[in-house]
């Protein structure tokens, strides 16, 4: 490195270790600018996720359907699920639904697991609490209504079938069995006592079925077979989903659909919430451009005394504002370093109250920070920086 | 001895203000002149004019045989940085840099800065032990010595020095005195702004202005 470029450095160091307390100033513009643009920028390019998380709570978008008039099988679940990556997979639900009745009253049983329809309809409100072994119920509101049941009573589901030879009836009491003295058929009338835990609202069709385990399903029914139909929550973009859709029934083993009313409206949603935080993060950055460069005018005026001297000392504009912008070109950088950090922690802070969810790390955004953040404060050196190289050394010089 | 520099007819006009009013002087190679006059006499704006930083509004002002009052932005800050040397009634130091470093920027701009120089140029003024210090831990005399090391690092034919005792006590005023004697011996030319007599006595001539104009030459 030549003397010349040392001593240039000697001087934008000088002027920035030892005039710190003016350019603290000029930096705290720079830091806060930086910061809500990193932090505008990963909350905007995290919405989706953040948002698609939270309309899972609407429930599933996805549906599995049998194929053929037949039932869902374990392992045509597990080919399907394959196709979406699990870190998109919110949950999914088997639902196997039963023809009983209940007290005389004919109800459509569906069995399923209380772990999994905890994830993918999040917004079932419970009165009382889900069942959490076999031998317990939850009963949709219309159902626990027409019943006159509530939580903590004790109901009996009646379901009676023909017996047939496939049927393992070793764990039905005898007096649960009886025979068709004409055709010699044998039929049982099959009951499980069940314990209501919990009534479930959600204004919606869910309300008419009562739920046991899937274990409690095959007693009553003595029979073994695979789901009705298959609900799935995904996070994910509407392309994303349609794509997952596409992929699975080129399978052929289920039917797939989306839930059209749920992806449509995410869609829409998401689309105006990005547009709103791309505005906002506009209109920051614009105001934030405002800020530094009346910083930095400030800064620059004040010095307007040394930017004299300079010339008369046989400084040419171009080496001022070679140097002057220089200063704002490495203030921007430190600026945007720091405002990146502090930005990616405002992400997260808004980002944990809004959606109660962290935010994922961009790391491109670290970078294109620290360049906007350095073009913008030397946008904002700029025109201070042309003013002031016009200054009439003699005025600014002259003894008084 | 051939002239350095030679004012004819320079006139500079505010309105109806005369500052200057048809001025003729010229000052040789290796000559110390001394400008003295009362406030408002036009001593400043002389100064200006000859160091290019205003231009007569009419006269020709002939440097080294070129009229610099015709002097392209360009050639006007080779002249600042090649051919002049300038001392201030306030120092002008730039505040956040260290003695030498101040020192070193009127190399900067001239050639190439070089620190052992700058500290020989120090060590003229006396202030080689100060050369680390920064403008507000040295006293006004102190300041006003690296001002004239950064005058003189260049070797400039011509130093200007506007009231440069103006702020000084008399031992500091008369250390600066000594240096422009050693300047002067070593030919270099100066012309030195003054109200101070005993600032005036020292040169080899003393041009009194009044109103604009040269009241006496002596």
């Amino acid at each position: 490195m030549n003397k010349k470029r040392r001593m240039f450095i000697r001087m934008i160091a000088a002027s920035l270790v030892r005039r710190r307390s003016r350019m603290v100033v000029a930096l705290l513009a720079i830091i806060v600018g930086a910061t809500i643009l990193a932090g505008l920028g990963m909350i905007y390019y995290d919405v989706p996720r953040q948002m698609s998380a939270q309309f899972r709570s609407y429930g599933a978008n996805i549906i599995f359907m049998p194929s053929e008039g037949t039932f869902i099988s374990d392992d045509a679940i597990r080919s399907a699920i394959s196709v979406i990556p699990s870190s998109e997979l919110e949950g999914y639900t088997p639902y196997r639904y039963e023809n009983t009745s209940i007290h005389n009253i004919p109800v459509t049983l569906a069995g399923i697991d209380f772990t999994s329809v905890q994830k993918t309809s999040p917004y079932w409100h419970i009165e009382g609490e889900y069942p959490s072994s076999d031998g317990e119920v939850l009963l949709g509101a219309k159902v626990a209504l027409s019943l006159g049941v509530k939580t903590g009573d004790k109901i009996s589901a009646l379901n009676s079938f023909e017996v047939t030879d496939n049927m393992d009836v070793s764990t039905v009491p005898e007096y649960e069995m009886y025979e068709d003295p004409a055709t010699g058929d044998v039929y049982c009338d099959h009951q499980l006592d069940l314990t209501v835990t919990g009534i479930v609202e959600t204004g919606g069709s869910e309300e008419e079925y009562a739920y046991i385990s899937l274990n409690d399903i095959e007693y009553l029914t003595l029979v073994k077979r695979g789901y009705d139909i298959v609900e799935v929550s995904v996070a994910s973009t509407s392309d994303n989903l349609s794509q997952y859709v596409t992929k699975i029934n080129s399978d052929g083993q289920l039917s797939a659909k989306l839930i059209k009313r749920v992806t449509a409206s995410e869609t829409e949603v998401l689309t105006k919430l990005q547009s709103l935080v791309f505005i906002v993060t506009a209109v920051v950055l614009i105001l934030t451009m405002i800020c530094v460069a009346t910083t930095m005018t400030a800064v620059i005026a004040e010095r307007r005394r040394e930017i004299g001297l300079r010339k008369a000392l046989g400084a040419d504009n171009s080496s001022i504002v070679g140097e002057f912008m220089s200063e704002g070109i490495v203030l921007g950088g430190i600026g945007g370093i720091l405002g990146a950090v502090l930005g990616y922690v405002f992400a997260q802070l808004v980002s944990i109250n809004v959606f109660g969810s962290g935010i994922t790390f961009r790391p491109l955004l670290i970078p294109i920070t620290i360049v906007v953040s350095v073009i913008v404060t030397g946008a904002a050196c700029l025109i201070p920086i042309r003013n002031a190289v016009n200054v009439d050394p003699a005025l600014v010089l002259k003894g008084e | 001895m051939s002239s350095l520099l030679e004012l004819k007819n320079v006139s500079k006009i505010y309105g109806d203000l005369h500052a200057l009013d048809n001025v003729s002087l010229t000052v040789d190679k290796g000559e110390w002149i001394a400008i003295m006059g009362p406030s408002g006499s036009g001593k400043s704006t002389m100064m200006n004019i000859i160091s290019c930083m205003d231009k007569p509004t009419s006269g020709q002002v002939i440097f080294d045989g070129d009229d610099i009052t015709k002097y392209s932005r360009r050639k006007l800050t080779e002249f600042h940085r090649d051919k002049i040397g300038l001392v201030f009634q306030q120092f002008h130091l730039i505040n956040y840099l260290t003695a030498v470093e101040n020192v070193m920027v009127a190399q900067y701009y001239h050639s190439m800065p070089d620190e052992k120089e700058a500290l020989e140029a120090l060590e003229r003024v006396g202030l080689k032990d100060r050369a680390k210090h920064l403008p507000s831990q040295l006293s006004g005399g102190e300041q006003q010595r690296v001002c004239i090391a950064r005058a003189l690092i260049n070797s400039p034919e011509l130093i200007l020095a506007d009231e440069p005792t103006g702020n000084l006590d008399e031992a500091n005023e008369n250390i600066v005195l000594d240096i422009f004697r050693q300047l002067h011996k070593e030919g270099t030319s100066l012309i030195v702004v003054t109200h101070d007599p005993e600032v005036g006595e020292v040169a080899q001539r003393i041009i009194r202005l009044e109103h604009g104009r040269i009241a006496s030459k002596k």
